[in-house]
């Protein structure tokens, strides 16, 4: 499994294989293009698809006919000729298309002629008080589990946010047995009153029904509780009690396991440190690339597929993952197009698959005390520092993400900013009064994940490279 | 906090957290193993000491941190579970030589 690319150049590269990377990487294949996917998971699927080729949850009424679409685009990047490799790890990507990769803790090095870049989405982070206490979870993560490892919550378990995945995992942990003893539904209530003019694209979208049946199916079951307006966890170095506010209502509950979901931003860590534009969203309320109609980004030759180049969907991200591919291959083999479908049929699919998302985003558009936290609720995990810190280091000079660095070292810890981005430019932007594209982003580099000095000094190298760091 | 689904019937995989014996299953991720097997697998952080276990058992948190076979600050939940499998809660910084 861990053996390094074939090649050293390839047409295609593709990073992650979740829905858009796999069927990017089989149509780029079947075209005949030399390409190359790269996945840094055990097996292929990204996160909708997680564990869709070993899963233990072998009826497939439980995870769903949606998840089992993973298993026909496995099937067909398997039949192509693409070369994938699964635990990769990129940890470069820059303007001249060389990529770097670890994989089995040795680095290779790839140049490619197009990149397709597929490294999809992540959870929206949940900065509530208590949120880094064990006990507290991704719904995410507890939909891994479940995929991957047919394991479901045991103890007290409380799920709390709002958005399609939340639904659908409780859906999924009830049908497989599992415990939830109550949800905790913080949509905001104007939310619906926002939501209803895109409201006929959605119920003629296949999102209705299938929605409409899982909150029922889940409703039956579990307690539900609407208008969750404030959110706290607690407990001494363990998980306790979730604490709640409804209808100006506070209450409390024991819990072990508190599962948070408030919908999934795009993954832009890779794509930024190889220099792609990215605008700040304001409906989606994240960072998002420039693309063309084709998923050109602003770097000649990096495409984006799937969720990473803004958020739409399983289904949206297959058919974005087969446009870039197209494109790759017009440029590159552009009499092998012909046997691909049709630009125009691709772009029709794609306006379906996006059908009713206007919806969807602007009910789930979560409220502004979830993703703005106050005091001593953390807001970077790996460093430890809260929103107090953040608003004490603005009130004495820093003016956005990258100054906040060198005040608080927030983003420069492991997770490189993922799990605080947003927040830190929000917060910043909030206590400055300006928008968040003006307060801006960290500015990612490579390695964007991190590698041991040991590997890199293993890196191979030519006489030149030592001759131009070495003195004397 | 979590258990396993009775329809799960992959082959178990004895692994060692701490050196003792777990039994975990094919395909699991170390951190799935260690959320399954119900030992006390908080490991600390480096800056404050605080407990933490998995958050996003994606790739992108890092709160599953852990030495695997002598190696610190791996990923638990992007590393399958082998035989034989040494792991060790970690506890603050990554060790030098670890």
């Amino acid at each position: 499994m861990t053996v390094a690319p074939k090649r050293e150049d390839y047409d295609v590269v593709v990073i992650g294989a979740g829905p858009a990377g796999l069927a990017a990487a089989a149509t780029s294949a079947e075209a005949g293009l030399t390409t190359l996917l790269l996945d840094e998971n055990i097996g292929p699927g990204g996160q909708v698809f997680r564990a869709i080729a070993s899963t233990p949850v072998t009826d497939r009424n439980q995870l769903g006919a949606d998840y089992w679409v993973g298993a026909d685009l496995v099937q067909s990047l398997r039949a192509s000729n693409a070369e994938v490799i699964q635990r990769a790890i990129v940890w470069s990507l820059d303007r001249n298309l060389d990529i770097a990769v670890s994989i089995g803790g040795a680095s290779a090095f790839v140049k490619a002629k197009r990149v397709i870049l597929a490294t999809g989405a992540l959870e929206r982070p949940f900065p509530i008080p208590g949120w880094t206490l064990p006990g507290v979870m991704t719904a995410g993560a507890a939909q891994t589990m479940l995929k991957s490892s047919a394991l479901v919550p045991d103890g007290r378990t409380v799920i709390a946010g709002q958005g399609p995945l939340l639904w659908l995992l409780a859906a999924q942990i009830l049908r497989l047995g599992g415990r939830i003893d109550r949800i905790l539904d913080t949509t905001e209530r104007g939310n619906y009153f926002a939501a209803l003019p895109h409201a006929f694209a959605f119920l003629t979208s296949p999102y209705f029904t299938k929605g409409l049946s899982m909150m029922r199916e889940v409703k039956a079951k579990v307690q539900v509780v609407s208008g969750v307006t404030e959110l706290a966890a607690s407990g001494d170095g363990q998980l306790a009690s979730v604490s709640y506010v409804a209808s100006g209502k506070r209450e409390t509950i024991p819990a072990d396991l508190l599962l948070l979901h408030q919908g999934v931003v795009p993954n832009v860590n890779l794509a930024m440190a190889a220099g792609v534009e990215h605008r700040w969203d304001d409906l989606q309320l994240c960072w998002s690339p420039v693309l063309d109609a084709s998923g050109n980004s602003s770097v000649a030759g990096i495409a984006i597929a799937g969720d990473g180049a803004g958020i739409g969907g399983a289904n949206a991200a297959v058919v974005r993952g087969r446009i870039a591919a197209r494109a790759a291959v017009e440029a590159l083999a552009p009499a092998a197009a012909a046997k691909l479908p049709a630009m125009a049929t691709l772009r029709s699919d794609l306006a379906k698959a996006e059908r009713g998302r206007l919806f969807l985003d602007t009910l789930f558009r979560p409220a502004p005390q979830f993703r703005i936290p106050k005091g001593d609720t953390i807001v970077c995990r790996c460093e430890e520092v809260t929103a107090k810190d953040v608003l004490d280091s603005v009130a004495i000079g820093a003016t956005g993400p990258n100054q906040l660095k060198a005040y608080r070292r927030t983003g420069m810890g492991p997770c490189q900013g993922r799990l605080c981005g947003l927040t830190v430019t929000e917060l910043m932007a909030q206590a400055r009064g300006k928008s968040p594209q003006e307060i801006g982003y960290y500015r990612l580099r490579a390695p964007v994940k991190p590698i041991t000095l040991a590997e890199l000094a293993a890196v191979p190298k030519s006489e030149a490279d030592v001759k131009a760091v070495v003195r004397g | 906090m979590f258990r396993r689904s009775e329809q799960d019937k992959r082959p178990q995989v004895q692994i060692f957290v701490d050196g003792v014996a777990v039994a975990a299953r094919q395909g699991d991720t170390v951190s799935a193993a260690l959320l399954a097997s119900g030992r006390d697998a908080r490991r600390s952080t480096a800056v404050s000491g605080a407990p933490r276990l998995p958050y996003c058992m994606m790739g992108v948190c890092f709160d599953c941190l852990v030495t695997i076979d002598g190696v610190g600050n791996r990923q638990g939940c992007l590393v399958p579970v082998a035989e034989g499998m040494q792991i060790e809660i970690q506890k603050g910084k990554r060790e030098i030589g670890k």
